[in-house]
């Protein structure tokens, strides 16, 4: 078995017991990098040569017998919206596409700490909006079980590489499922940990109440020891909970006895695709054949997931994408070619006599922001910035955003009441497999629409876990979502393992 | 009097409105995108209404906003000064600057 | 004859906070640094950043809140003002919409003058936002750029909110002068105009009576750029009149004509219209995300109002009632900070004559201090000497002309026994005086024969004789000398 097709809890144990080098399991994965990305396209950029000096400073340091992190030596892929010093963080926008950031992410920090290597930029939607990976400015990635097919969004790239084993653990972030689903998609485990789990300083933000970075990998085992890395309060974080992390890796392989999952009611509807709904009622039976009971309940407001969503993202945004201006940092437009453009208008407007509009007239900053945006920005993150901007503007707040927080609420209480009953809620991450490039990208509302069974989680600030449960008859993973109360990163992770111990479909591997 | 909308009875947005949100948003649109974004935010805001379902239920429960995923209050730092970034590194991706200061077109006249 | 109009006043006033540290970030408030070398990836706004709320910040605006008798929110939360400017780098600013942490709070105003009735200004609310950079416009040189400098953004500052209930440019300017005072003795902010730590926006309209007994009122008008109190004085006194010439002329009321901004222009003694777009004032506030709201206890907000010292209002009360001084003086010594009212009440209790000790202080030291540009804190004649120099006036040594010769000297370092040698108005002393009263009388046997005879004023001339010898000699105390002599020759 080569390098790149074993866990990370099996790489972790062979560079331990010093059966394996971490230049050597670097060196695999850059191998496997080389042969495959051009076809499946998960990666922005790499730096081998970096990847590598610092695994061989790894393996002199374990030589030495000095202490190594938790990670030790593991190679992890980065979604590329993570502030790394010195290093590019494009939010795979033209907008940053040469942006270096001055300081790095708390997570980034961690995973230094940890011993990680980092092994190369993940690609992405454009600021994380997204569900295909199809709005990157530079490239959509592929899904390697069928390259026509997208391999899911945001974390596409993330997802995408630890699928195709060009990783064997990658962080991504998930605002309205865009770790779960691209899991899911992808037939990965991945991770979505309980908001403020996870410290959000240098995650470059797309929605902030909504924002969480988590693991994805081939195995809850892994995800665990991932998450085991980055998890931790942090004071620069202000929505940082305080609460001690679990030792997740020590903890993931213990079953869970008299586990009760709960199976809500509007999650199986006229939407969701057939051979999703058997393979998910397939894993209710493999999990019945643990010790699981199953419940089912019902959570009255999940249809209002996705409208609640829309509205209280997008808002978010507006706000948050404001600082992309052209003036501090980011990309600016030619001002000259502008200030020539903007005296055009002026004349003909002149000509015309028209001297409202040439008193409204935009003066030479009010354009140079509107151009670099327009420039700067991709069709979908122009959207949701009109939407956002739109909805929160004067007379449209209480109608829009204010109610969209009061049904966040009750969202929030659905949760809290089914899990008066249950342990965990079990459900399908997406409504279908992965669809083809380019099949919905004319229909924004039809995209939003895949998010149905994520977004309530970030709604109500919980976590949930997604990993593979089936195959489509067309040979497209099917993934199986669990969702907990806060903090239970730990049942989650103890339920996936469970799964993963009496079923393959996690260990499958894409015909590349 | 500020940057008020008329909220239209029939809630479809019109191509006016659009405009004035994208000069709020300080975005740069062309005509046909100005269409194509009437169109495709007036079909997302009419789903979007959907809310409207609840407001029963919201007026009987007094339901309060919840504007944060976790319920805390009152996280604070210590008043402690720490080195600031030195200026060449904070200057480093301004799009235009004189190694003191970022510049931008001028505005006159305020 | 009544007045034509009644101004109707209220002020916004932006203060920064004392702190070391920004409101969000750690970079120092320091004033005066090269530009953009007091930022961090925080305050410029860089992706990925958070803001964490300064305690200190937060303390000294409750303190202050407190001081100016608000209501304190027992739940406060904060709030994106969002607008683009590049003296702002999120493109939003964080600061506190609709739950402040403090509301419905007065302070009171007087003139030691007496040209208004004491009054409470209402204060509507006080509440936390961080400030924003600087934008710099060459235009004289025909510069095609603005220049920015994010030195100042993120700097902690409390937004002081009044209601409208100033009636003159006077009362206006009291508010200010005592809102600063309040300030200052709280150690919350050293309001400094100059330095922008202290910033005004008027608004002001007119109430004007009409013949049916109607008030007709004006449409209100926002005033900036106004760079010291008198400047707002000024550009109210000008302002009003400027309404009421409108008025005249156009008869618009409030309601008809949206709020207008316009900007002192101090140069040219005016105010001038801006031209503002209408959709810069759409903010769309919402709910900070990053930060969590802030609670408050009764205990809490009692602790503080214990810690809060004498305020200048109380002050002065005391000193008035105390050492029987008047308003006035009162005014002058609390407006120079406590350490100036610890040297007044250090001489006032020691030469017993709260008056005399006031006139001192207010008049002589003052003075000294503003010419030299020298604090109290550095005063060459501490109190205890001031009070030897007051003493000896008070026992007779010297007159007070003459006590502010010997001032003089005593500036420039010496003792009160050193001055006095120096000036040569050594008091002569007893035995000294007997002396010279025997010679003199020795000299004069006519005047002896009709001191004896009962003409008890023919002393005079041997006073004057004895002057002539030492202009020092205490003309009463030699009479009696002579007197005594006299009787016993």
């Amino acid at each position: 078995m080569s390098l790149t097709d074993r866990t990370a809890a099996e790489l972790l144990a062979d560079l331990n017991a010093r059966r394996v080098s971490s230049a050597e399991v670097t060196q695999a994965f850059i191998e496997q990098i080389e042969q495959h990305d051009g076809q499946v396209k998960a990666f922005l950029r790499y730096d081998a040569a970096a990847a590598l000096k610092r695994a061989k400073e790894i393996d002199q340091r374990r030589a030495k017998g000095l202490p190594i992190g938790l990670l030790g030596g593991l190679p992890v892929a980065v979604k590329d919206l993570i502030c790394t010093q010195g290093e590019l963080t494009t939010c795979a926008s033209k907008m940053l596409a040469d942006f270096k950031a001055p300081y790095d992410a708390a997570i980034i920090e961690k995973l230094h700490a940890a011993d990680a290597v980092f092994l190369g930029r993940t690609n992405m939607d454009e600021f994380a909006m997204g569900g295909s990976n199809e709005n990157s400015a530079f490239f959509p990635t592929s899904n390697p079980w069928n390259l026509e097919c997208i391999p899911g969004g945001s974390s596409g790239g993330a997802a995408a590489c630890v699928a195709a084993r060009m990783a064997c653990l990658s962080i991504g972030t998930d605002t309205g499922g865009s770790i779960r689903q691209p899991a899911g998609l992808c037939g990965v485990t991945g991770m979505k940990p309980t908001y403020g789990r996870v410290s959000r300083y240098g995650l470059v933000a797309f929605a902030s109440s909504l924002d969480q970075i988590g693991p994805l990998a081939r195995t809850a085992e892994d995800a665990a020891l991932l998450l085991e890395a980055i998890a931790g309060h942090d004071a620069r974080d202000s929505t940082s909970v305080t609460t001690p992390v679990p030792p997740y890796s020590k903890t993931v392989r213990e079953p869970l006895k008299g586990l009760k999952l709960g199976l809500v009611r509007e999650h199986f509807g006229p939407g969701l695709d057939g051979e999703v709904e058997q393979a998910v009622r397939e894993a209710f039976k493999v999990y019945q054949s643990l010790g699981a009971q199953v419940k089912e309940l019902s959570m009255p407001h999940a249809k209002y997931g996705v409208a609640t969503y829309y509205i209280i993202a997008p808002c978010e945004a507006s706000s948050n994408l404001a600082r992309y201006d052209g003036v501090h940092y980011g990309y600016r437009t030619d001002v000259a070619k502008m200030n020539a453009r903007l005296a055009d208008e002026a004349k003909q407007l002149q000509a015309a006599g028209n001297k409202a509009a040439l008193a409204d007239l935009d003066n030479s900053l009010v354009r140079m922001y509107r151009q670099s945006r327009a420039e700067g920005f991709g069709p979908e993150v122009k959207r949701r910035i009109m939407l956002g901007t739109y909805a929160l503007s004067a007379g449209y707040y209480d109608a829009y955003y204010l109610k969209a927080l009061k049904v966040r609420r009750l969202i929030r209480q659905d949760y809290d009441d089914a899990f008066k009953e249950v342990d965990l809620i079990a459900g399908p991450v997406t409504s279908t497999p992965a669809f083809k490039i380019g099949e919905k990208s004319d229909d924004p509302l039809a995209m939003y629409l895949v998010d149905l069974y994520t977004v309530s989680l970030n709604l109500a600030g919980l976590g949930g876990i997604a990993f593979p449960c089936g195959f489509s008859s067309g040979g497209l993973p099917i993934g199986l979502q669990l969702q907990g109360p806060a903090l239970e990163e730990e049942r989650l992770l103890r339920a996936a393992h469970m799964f993963q111990t009496v079923t393959d479909w996690h260990t499958r591997k894409p015909p590349l | 009097m500020g940057c008020t909308f008329t909220r239209n009875t029939n809630m479809a947005l019109i191509r006016q409105d659009v405009e004035k949100v994208s000069l709020l948003g300080r975005l740069l649109l062309n005509p046909e995108e100005l269409d194509r974004l009437t169109t495709q935010l007036g079909g997302i805001v009419a789903y979007i209404e959907q809310l409207a379902e609840l407001d029963e239920e919201i007026k009987a429960k007094q339901v309060q906003p919840m504007a944060h995923a976790v319920e805390m209050t009152n996280v604070f730092r210590a008043d402690e000064v720490q080195p600031s970034l030195d200026r060449a590194q904070a200057l480093a991706n301004a799009p235009q600057h004189d190694e003191q200061f970022y510049l931008v077109p001028a505005v006159l006249g305020e | 004859m009544s007045d034509p109009y009644i101004t109707i006043i209220g002020l916004e006033v932006h203060v920064q906070l004392l702190t070391a540290s920004k409101l969000f970030c750690p970079c120092s408030t320091k004033f005066g640094a090269p530009p953009n070398t007091q930022t961090c990836p925080v305050c410029i706004g860089m992706p990925g950043t958070l803001p964490v709320m300064n305690r200190q910040a937060f303390e000294l605006g409750l303190k202050t809140a407190v001081a100016l008798n608000c209501q304190i929110a027992p739940f406060t939360k904060w709030d994106r003002k969002n607008y683009y400017y590049p003296d702002l780098p999120k493109g939003y600013q964080i600061s506190q919409y609709d739950l402040p942490f403090s509301h419905d709070g007065y302070l009171e105003i007087s003139d030691p003058k007496g040209r208004f009735e004491n009054k409470r200004v209402g204060i509507i609310r006080a509440h936390l936002e961080e400030d924003a950079g600087k934008s710099m416009h060459d235009e004289a040189h025909g510069k095609a750029d603005s220049r920015i400098d994010l030195n100042r953004t993120g700097t902690p500052l409390l937004e002081i909110v009044s209601q409208p209930d100033m009636r003159s440019p006077l009362e206006a300017k009291a508010y200010l002068t005592e809102l600063k005072l309040l300030l200052t003795y709280l150690g919350v902010s050293d309001c400094n105009m100059q330095e922008g730590s202290l910033r005004v926006d008027a608004n002001v309209n007119l109430h004007i009576p009409q013949s049916d007994g109607r008030l007709a009122k004006t449409p209100i008008v926002e005033i900036k750029n106004m760079n010291s109190f008198r400047a707002v004085e000024r550009a109210l006194e000008y302002e009003a009149q400027r309404q009421y010439d409108v008025w005249q002329e156009d008869h618009v009321e409030i309601g008809k004509r949206p709020k207008q901004t316009r900007g002192w222009d101090d140069a040219a003694n005016m105010t001038r219209g801006q031209r503002e777009k209408e959709e810069s004032s759409d903010y769309r506030y919402f709910p900070e995300p990053d930060l969590v709201p802030v609670t408050t206890t009764p205990a809490q907000i009692e602790k503080v109002r214990a810690s809060l010292g004498e305020l200048p209002a109380q002050l002065r009360a005391r000193l008035e009632a105390t050492y029987w001084i008047t308003a006035y003086d009162s005014d002058v010594i609390v407006n120079q900070g406590r350490p100036f009212v610890a040297y007044f009440v250090e001489l006032a209790d020691a030469v017993k004559d709260g008056k005399t000790a006031a006139n001192w202080v207010t008049q002589d030291v003052l003075r000294v201090m503003n010419e030299k540009n020298v604090p109290i804190e550095n005063f060459p004649v501490r109190a205890a000497a001031l009070s030897d120099l007051i003493g000896r006036v008070q026992a007779g040594d010297f007159n007070t002309s003459r006590a502010r010769e010997v001032f003089v000297e005593m500036l420039a370092g010496k003792s009160v026994a050193e001055a006095v040698a120096a000036l040569g108005i050594a008091k002569v002393d007893e035995i000294e005086l007997i002396a010279m009263a025997g010679e003199i009388l020795a000299a004069n046997p006519k005047i002896v024969a009709d001191l004896k005879a009962g003409k008890a004023q023919a002393a005079g001339n041997l006073i004057g004789q004895a002057k002539k010898r030492n202009p020092n000699v205490n003309p009463g105390r030699f009479r009696e000398i002579c007197l005594e002599l006299a009787g016993k020759m």
